[in-house]
């Protein structure tokens, strides 16, 4: 360890997690990465290709992997970090083996779990052969075949924005802010992939936020045809021919639909982790309304927790992409840095 | 189709539902147009499950549907409902058991008001105690009258003088299964198996050796809906909606309906008939209409009664050659014989006559 070179325990490995430690692995700081799945990689993980440029998703992960290949990284995986405690001018990270490690400080990127669609009763995930979830999509996309349970081309699919998102019935009163993106991304790879294909996305507003968004919604539109109907499905059943009816409100066309579709997509947004829940409640820091961890201000103090010498970055804080992640990472880099110069 | 999705969802929606000692409040409906199903589940009550299940011939209709015609208001209904609670009160009874989905759905919205704005309670006992004199304490549990059969169905089904099944196959009889929406559809916590997926009429059922039907229409309205039904004008929309559901089950192939709610059974039953007279369709088999069935009048056969003491025979849809295929003996002479052999009145241009 150099002389000016502190110890900091990222907790969580996936894109923020990798990104902070990297980033402080490069200031020549020694870090602890914490990461509770086998591989560090998060998420990602399981993204065939990103939007808004179809860029693969591979390419993100070699950066990522080559960020924490660095002596002053050591990974611990398939452990989670129960409880971070500060003392003095310390913190002592918990690990779930019971393992205690002593730092300068620590940066809790614990990340988000993905909604689990079962809890949206009416579109019958679980139930129906071919419901699936986005993710689930980008694992076809992956293996380079779209197909319905029984192996068939589905020559109608239809993408269902917002499941857990935006929605009081299930306590999800946030955007996911991605689902918007990530369903106009995945309607053109289907298209791509199945160009006789129909793709329909039901939306309640498209939230095209980010930069060259509109552009890939616009060219959706205007290369691949993806059909866009503004109304949220009320309900999901299959016909006597094992294929799915679906029940929507098409509010610009002020009127009810009934469509039949071989393959549903539910994007599923995000919610506060579960490890993140525990890690919480186990250490006294405080979540927000929308159950994600809350930070020291809005504004200017966005990777700042309740607990000295403790910070956040990414996801585990709201829903953000992939861009704003990496850059929310970096920031708690800054922020964990200008603490340890200070103290 | 992947039941282990389902059961997971019936694993989550259970309710406790007592063993014994009901006080019962029957509907307004189901009396009227079911004459025998109330009869026969307090018999299979008392008689084959051997419960104590008393009724109190003061208790009054729920005003249930003056309250969704918007001709009763809430205060008033909450008082007529406090009323029953004092007559269980009264006998001494905790357990509420109620015949009616519009009745249960009633009484379960009025307990969850008076749980987040106890000032209302109070209001109602005071409203209560100024027009009758009466007092009364809060059920330890309501339960429809379909949640009881259903936690007694396996009993019902080691008693079983009868399947639902084809008797010469040994085919299960394929069942559309109707749950009244104001079963679970406000509260989804207190019915059976949730909203989305009821388990309360499949569980009898599948334990009676039935096949459930899960068709595109399954959730839809029945066409009761009150306000669509009540406003003359607005017929053509209760009509439209059963409508909608028999083009929908009808690829199926169903031998018979069963409906936990009484307004579902009566209009699933009633437009059968309207659009065979209308239209001349039916939706069953060879042209046939398709038994709409109360649950009751569903365990009754089960358990071996006599479809005309269940009162079958008032159905607009008749339902002989689903009680011939289920091996059940019953002499179509005797369907409108009262018990003292005079003939009662026969209704005209029945379906499945």
């Amino acid at each position: 360890m150099k002389t000016n070179s502190k110890h900091v325990v990222v907790a969580g490995g996936g894109v923020a997690g990798m990104e902070a430690a990297g980033a402080l692995a490069e200031l020549g700081h020694t870090v602890s990465l914490v990461e509770k799945e086998q591989n560090p990689g998060g998420h990602l993980l399981q993204w065939h290709a990103l939007f808004p440029d179809h860029r693969p998703a591979n390419e993100v992960k070699y950066y990522l992997n080559k960020r924490i290949e660095n002596e002053n990284i050591t990974i611990f995986t398939g452990i989670g970090v129960e409880k971070i405690r500060h003392h003095g001018n310390e913190v002592t990270v918990t690990l779930t083996d019971g393992t205690a490690i002593n730092a300068d400080a620590a940066i809790i990127a614990t990340g988000f779990d993905l909604f689990d669609a079962r809890r949206k009763e009416e579109y019958g995930y679980g139930i129906y052969d071919n419901v699936i979830t986005s993710a689930e999509l980008e694992d076809m996309f992956t293996a380079g075949k779209v197909t319905t349970a029984d192996g068939r081309a589905p020559a109608r699919v239809g993408l269902i924005h917002c499941v857990g998102s935006r929605d009081e019935k299930v306590n999800n009163n946030h955007c996911s802010k991605v689902c918007c993106v990530t369903a106009v991304k995945q309607a053109i790879e289907i298209r791509k992939q199945l160009p006789e294909s129909e793709v329909f996305c039901f939306y309640m507003d498209m939230r095209m936020y980010g930069p060259y968004y509109e552009e890939l919604y616009r060219e959706s539109q205007e290369v691949y045809n993806v059909n866009f109907i503004r109304g949220k499905v009320s309900e999901a059943s299959v016909n006597i021919n094992n294929r799915l009816v679906i029940k929507v409100e098409d509010t610009l066309a002020g009127r009810p639909l009934k469509m039949e579709l071989d393959l549903m997509v539910l994007m599923v947004g995000m919610e506060m982790s579960q490890s993140g829940t525990r890690l919480a409640e186990a250490s006294g820091l405080k979540r927000g309304i929308n159950r994600f961890f809350e930070t020291g201000d809005h504004h200017f103090g966005n990777n700042l927790s309740d607990l000295r010498g403790v910070f956040y970055a990414g996801t585990c804080t709201a829903p953000m992409n992939i861009t704003d992640t990496i850059s929310h990472a970096r920031a708690a880099v800054a922020e964990t840095v200008r603490y340890l110069n200070g103290r | 189709m992947q039941l282990a999705g389902k059961q997971r969802i019936w694993a989550e929606y259970q309710k406790e539902v007592p063993d014994d000692h009901f006080f019962y409040v029957r509907s307004c409906i189901r009396q009227t147009f079911f004459p025998g199903s109330e009869q026969i589940f307090l018999k299979i009550m008392r008689d084959d499950l051997g419960k104590d299940v008393k009724e109190d011939p003061r208790h009054t209709t729920c005003t249930g549907i003056g309250y969704h015609g918007d001709v009763v208001p809430f205060e008033t209904i909450s008082t007529v409902v406090a009323r029953q609670f004092s007559l269980a009160t009264e006998a001494g009874y905790k357990n509420i058991a109620i015949s009616c989905v519009t009745s249960f759905g009633i009484y379960t919205e009025i307990l969850e008001t008076w749980k987040h704005f106890p000032e209302l309670l109070a209001q109602t006992r005071d409203s209560l105690y100024k027009a009758t004199g009466r007092t009364f304490e809060l059920p330890e549990s309501i339960a429809h009258a379909s949640d009881i059969i259903y936690k007694f169905r396996d009993e019902i089904a080691r008693k079983a003088k009868v399947n639902l099944a084809d008797v010469t196959t040994g085919k299960p009889l394929k069942v559309v299964e109707h749950i009244g929406c104001h079963y679970a559809k406000m509260f989804p916590k207190h019915g059976f198996g949730g909203a989305e997926f009821p388990h309360v009429l499949i569980g009898m059922v599948e334990s009676w050796g039935g096949e459930i039907i899960d068709y595109p229409e399954r959730r839809h309205c029945c066409g009761f809906g009150f306000r669509q039904y009540l406003v003359q004008a607005n017929r053509g929309y209760s009509l439209s909606a059963s409508r909608k559901k028999f083009e929908s089950m009808e690829p199926y192939q169903p031998d018979m309906i069963v409906a936990n709610c009484p307004g579902c059974a009566m209009f699933m039953d009633r437009w059968q008939y309207v659009i065979k007279e209308s239209d001349g369709i039916a939706y069953g088999v060879s042209g046939t209409g398709i038994p709409v069935l109360t649950y009751e009048e569903m365990a009754g056969l089960v358990l071996g009664y006599d479809p005309w003491i269940l009162g079958m025979q008032y159905h607009n849809v008749q339902s002989l050659s689903l009680l011939r295929k289920m091996g059940i003996k019953a002499d179509p002479a005797r369907r409108f014989l009262a018990k003292d052999g005079s003939r009662l009145p026969e209704p005209a241009n029945l379906v499945n006559g």
